[in-house]
């Protein structure tokens, strides 16, 4: 497979400047040269991305992802190494850049679209679409200065989008807009990598990147820290930079696979529960595998988290003391929990497996159940009940 | 020839940003275009009045057309002028003021500057079309030389790119750079004979005892040449000389190409600095 982007030991330098001299009075005053030191944002970064895929780009705020996207954009150059692009590049740094406050929508897109490289005779073509993608028809010939900052950033996206690049760059950009703006975006997205382009997105939010990206490339200060399939180097992120437990966010890891989760089954006194129980009933989580082969001693782990991303509770068998030997085939563990004190609301399961050492995982299922939990007994407020009994004093 | 090419390459966003330049230059203003006609009728009012009534300035006699008036004279040098003025001017600040474009965007930046002067040319060529039509009127019959005039105003159009180019990546780095052609504006102006005749230049100029050749000394200001030549096509109807179209062809295509190269040189971190 070919390299739509070729990024060959890059370097970005900033100027930080101490006191700037942006008279000529106190440059001459001060000597010719400004004070300023040296900020590498990029130390000698390479990497390739193939064509047609969807390449990330994370890192911490001021690691130099958005440099990195930059230097491709061409807005900025590097002071070493270089990139090299095959095709037309189209960016979405800032939706909406080029466009003049005075002039209308109409003005603006052919403006805009020109600014992105378009011809006159391209633009007529894909006008009607460009209007049509915005959805703002009614208003194409008032001055955009009258837009309201959706419009004028969804007029922005429907010109950057149509400029029919070969390679994609985008800057968090998508979080703006409604929610039908979005998935309208995300669908556009989607169609895409499907006919073949290649998309270089820089974002904070882990879960689309992982959902969106074949390759991840971590940046952290200035420097390519890892580059490869899209799992590895969020986990790497997660555990090694942010110190979080990626279980715990229901993103899933790289797995060894010995061991695979195949659900959870949800079983009251009565037999197995039809998705839903009530507070304070005895609940046992079921959590099936299959394994391929022999495992010693693996460690099982479970962790619900509410419909809103709270991470309500975790447990895991190592805790209890659970010596398992795991041998090939299916087969099912069970958590017992007497009386399940969660509030009435839906919960999601994350099931785990990791091995002896509970260092690498064997499995992992972000979102491997969910189950909704019903008014009972005890009445509770907040997200847990305490299950205590009230008692008359003396 | 590489600059050349990518000129050509991206010359739909060039028109396009000149037609920004234009459109949007008299939006909300109720007279709109008529403004770019009242500019230079009010200037050559006001320099008719004090120049030519007040200290009774004399247009010398065109030859040889026999035309004397001092306002078709001032017009002849003054709508050029008023082109290289605003053309360096405004072309300086233009990459600072499409900064968020320079910043989120990339294209060839050069194309601010050429756009900025884009629009000026036009509202200069039609100042200069109602120049033509009042020298018609007073019987100055132009019409044959207008292909020298078009090449004049070729030559003064990269003139004033070059000087652009050169000095808009500087006023990036160094603000003071646009103070200063402000205060250095008029001094060229007096220096250049639009509201005088280079007559009233003395050829020498005793200081001290010693003779300075001054008119010598003046005549290397390449605007002089440039105002001089528009002024024998329009006013004298003849031919400018080949010694002074060459010297400003020299001038505009020196001035073009150490423009650009101090452009390429400034423009690697125009993005950061603006």
């Amino acid at each position: 497979m070919t390299a739509a982007v070729i990024v060959d030991h890059v370097s970005k330098r900033y100027r930080l400047y101490h006191e700037r001299n942006q008279s000529l009075k106190a440059s001459l005053l001060r000597g010719r040269r400004a004070r300023y030191e040296d900020f590498m944002a990029l130390n000698d970064v390479s990497f390739e991305i193939k064509e047609g895929t969807a390449f990330g780009l994370i890192g911490e705020n001021g690691s130099g992802k958005s440099t990195m996207l930059k230097c491709m954009a061409r807005i900025l150059r590097p002071d070493g190494g270089s990139i090299t692009t095959r095709g037309k590049l189209s960016a979405l740094l800032e939706l909406g850049a080029g466009f003049h406050p005075e002039l209308s929508g109409r003005e603006n897109v052919y403006l805009n679209g020109a600014i992105l490289g378009l011809s006159r005779r391209e633009i007529d073509a894909r006008f009607d679409e460009i209007v049509d993608f915005s959805g703002i028809e009614q208003f194409i010939d008032a001055p955009v200065k009258n837009y309201s900052s959706g419009m004028y950033v969804r007029l922005g996206f429907a010109v950057a989008i149509n400029v029919d690049p070969a390679v994609l760059l985008i800057d968090e950009v998508l979080a703006v807009g409604d929610q039908e703006f979005q998935n309208k975006c995300t669908e556009k997205i989607s169609q895409f990598r499907r006919e073949g382009r290649t998309i270089v997105v820089v974002s904070h939010a882990l879960s689309s990147v992982r959902e969106l990206c074949d390759e991840v490339a971590l940046i952290e200060h200035g420097r390519l820290i890892q580059v490869g399939p899209a799992i590895d180097t969020i986990d790497h992120y997660l555990t090694e930079i942010l110190s979080i437990d990626p279980a715990t966010l229901g993103i899933a890891r790289r797995s060894t696979g010995e061991i695979k989760l195949q659900g959870v089954e949800l079983m009251g006194e009565s037999g197995v529960l039809p998705g839903a129980t009530a507070l304070g009933d005895s609940v046992t989580f079921r959590i099936h595998f299959d394994a391929l082969k022999p495992v010693s001693d693996p460690v099982f782990g479970m962790s619900l988290t509410s419909s809103d991303g709270v991470l309500v509770t975790g447990t895991n068998s190592r805790d209890q003391g659970l010596s398992l030997e795991i041998s090939t085939g299916p087969g099912w563990i069970d958590l017992v929990v007497p009386r399940l004190l969660v509030s009435p609301g839906r919960y999601h399961v994350t099931g785990t497996i990791y091995d002896t050492t509970q260092m690498a995982p064997i499995h992992e299922v972000g979102d491997l159940h969910a189950f909704e939990v019903v008014e009972g007994n005890p009445k509770t407020s907040g997200i847990m009940s305490l299950g205590g009994t009230w008692r008359a004093g003396a | 020839m590489n600059q050349l090419r990518e000129y050509y390459e991206r010359r739909e966003l060039l028109s396009n940003l000149v037609l920004r330049e234009l459109r949007s230059r008299y939006k909300r203003s109720a007279l709109g275009w008529t403004w770019s006609l009242l500019n230079p009728l009010s200037s050559v009012l006001i320099y008719w009045v004090v120049f030519g009534v007040f200290l009774k300035v004399k247009a010398p006699i065109g030859d040889p057309s026999g035309q004397g008036n001092f306002v078709l004279f001032l017009l002849c040098a003054l709508i050029p002028w008023n082109f290289f003025s605003n053309g360096v001017t405004q072309s300086i600040e233009s990459l600072v003021v499409n900064a968020g474009l320079i910043r989120k965007v990339y294209f060839p930046r050069e194309l601010l500057v050429a756009s900025t002067i884009g629009g000026l040319l036009v509202t200069f060529m039609i100042e200069l079309g109602v120049v033509i039509a009042i020298l018609l009127i007073a019987g100055n019959m132009v019409l044959p030389w207008l292909p020298i005039v078009v090449l004049l105003v070729i030559l003064q159009t990269l003139l004033v790119l070059g000087i652009g180019l050169l000095l808009s990546g500087a006023n990036v780095y160094f603000r003071d750079v646009r103070h200063f052609v402000n205060l250095l504006m008029p001094m060229l102006f007096y220096s250049t004979p639009v509201v005088y005749p280079i007559s009233y230049v003395p050829v020498n100029w005793q200081v001290a005892g010693r003779s300075i050749p001054l008119r010598s000394i003046y005549e290397m200001n390449p605007l002089v040449q440039l105002v001089g030549a528009y002024r024998a096509l329009l006013y004298d109807l003849t031919f400018p000389s080949i010694g002074s179209l060459a010297y400003i062809a020299v001038w505009s295509i020196g001035l073009v190409l150490i423009g650009q190269f101090v452009f390429n040189r400034l423009d690697h971190r125009l993005a950061e600095e603006v």
